[in-house]
């Protein structure tokens, strides 16, 4: 990743924040567009969540990062706290791949 | 009110925010950690935080980075995810009332936990405590663990030894968790992972996952009309 598409990245989240503050509400704020911006989140996050355990380049497979994520899953419905998941997922994926 | 009360409902609003702060703050570290895994170096990582300083985007960037997404793949993803603010702004800006270099100081700590902190507040004071708390608490938690987590992450090697591969993919789930309790949301989950899924073997790595963006498009367009809490 080189400096100038990061730095482009940055400025870019920073211009959406300020929009908001800035923007007269009655323009953006629609019963369509709030929808759809509560749902792009969901959206975006379930196929990371799915690309991320599943994808390797182009193929789909099947390996410790399936069973760091069903850790996560576990941990969640414990209701633990964020770093644990992430940990707790990583932890299960290394010691996996120790056995 | 006395002025008591508002001074009791005012430190209130501190500790809450402080607690929210510290508890957030602090997953900068597997940030960190999950940015040098991904190929990044310290330093690139370390301006993300402090200059995106959205956590969800961050992680889609370099997730997408990580999986060998094309140039432009990472950051669409980032500015799709970083939209959300957008729409916390136009809920907060009537709060807060600032213009000028507040608002343009501010826009940077708007995010997820402060909107959360101040959307409920019933005074534009109160509302503004909560948010410069929660914000700056987060501010400087996340800047300074996201360095201790790629500075670990460094030292210690090879990233998939350490089963941080794994952990991306545990952030996004444990970001999208708090979502899916409507069930518009459960079924756009659904769809999103089949359309990723579907697409893995087709198209270039980062693409099936702002594929998955036009699902949100489509099912927010077509239930227009019904209403869910």
């Amino acid at each position: 990743m080189t400096w100038w598409t990061l730095l482009a990245a940055c400025l870019g989240c920073y211009l959406l924040k300020l929009a908001g503050l800035s923007v007269p509400t009655k323009v953006l704020d629609r019963p369509v567009v709030r929808r759809v911006a509560d749902l792009i989140p969901v959206a975006l996050l379930s196929a990371l969540v799915a690309v991320q355990v599943f994808a390797s380049g182009n193929e789909l497979v099947l390996d410790a990062r399936a069973a760091g994520l069903g850790a996560a899953v576990v941990l969640l419905v414990l209701r633990a706290p964020f770093l644990v998941v992430v940990f707790g997922a990583a932890l299960t994926a290394a010691l996996l791949r120790l056995a | 009110m006395s002025v008591d009360e508002q001074q009791a409902r005012r430190r209130a609003v501190i500790r809450d925010s402080l607690g929210v702060g510290i508890a957030t703050g602090t997953y900068g570290a597997s940030f960190g950690a999950v940015s040098v895994g991904a190929g990044l170096d310290v330093w690139q990582t370390c301006a993300l935080s402090l200059l995106m300083f959205t956590g969800a985007s961050q992680f889609a960037l370099v997730g997408t980075v990580a999986a060998g997404g094309a140039a432009w793949s990472g950051p669409a993803t980032a500015l799709l995810l970083g939209t959300r603010n957008t729409l916390y702004g136009l809920r907060v800006a009537p709060l807060l009332r600032w213009s000028g270099w507040r608002r343009a100081a501010g826009a940077h700590l708007l995010i997820d936990e402060t909107t959360a902190m101040s959307v409920t507040r019933e005074t534009e004071a109160d509302a503004r405590t909560g948010f410069v708390t929660t914000g700056l608490t987060i501010f400087v938690l996340w800047n300074l663990t996201t360095f201790l987590g790629a500075v670990a992450g460094t030292v210690l090697g090879d990233p998939r030894r350490l089963g941080l591969d794994a952990a991306v993919g545990a952030a996004f789930l444990a970001l999208l968790w708090p979502r899916l309790h409507q069930r518009t949301s459960q079924v756009v989950a659904v769809l999103s992972v089949a359309v990723a899924v579907g697409l893995v073997a087709v198209a270039p790595p980062g693409v099936p996952v702002l594929a998955a963006g036009g699902v949100a498009l489509l099912v927010g367009v077509l239930t227009r009309g019904t209403t869910e809490p």
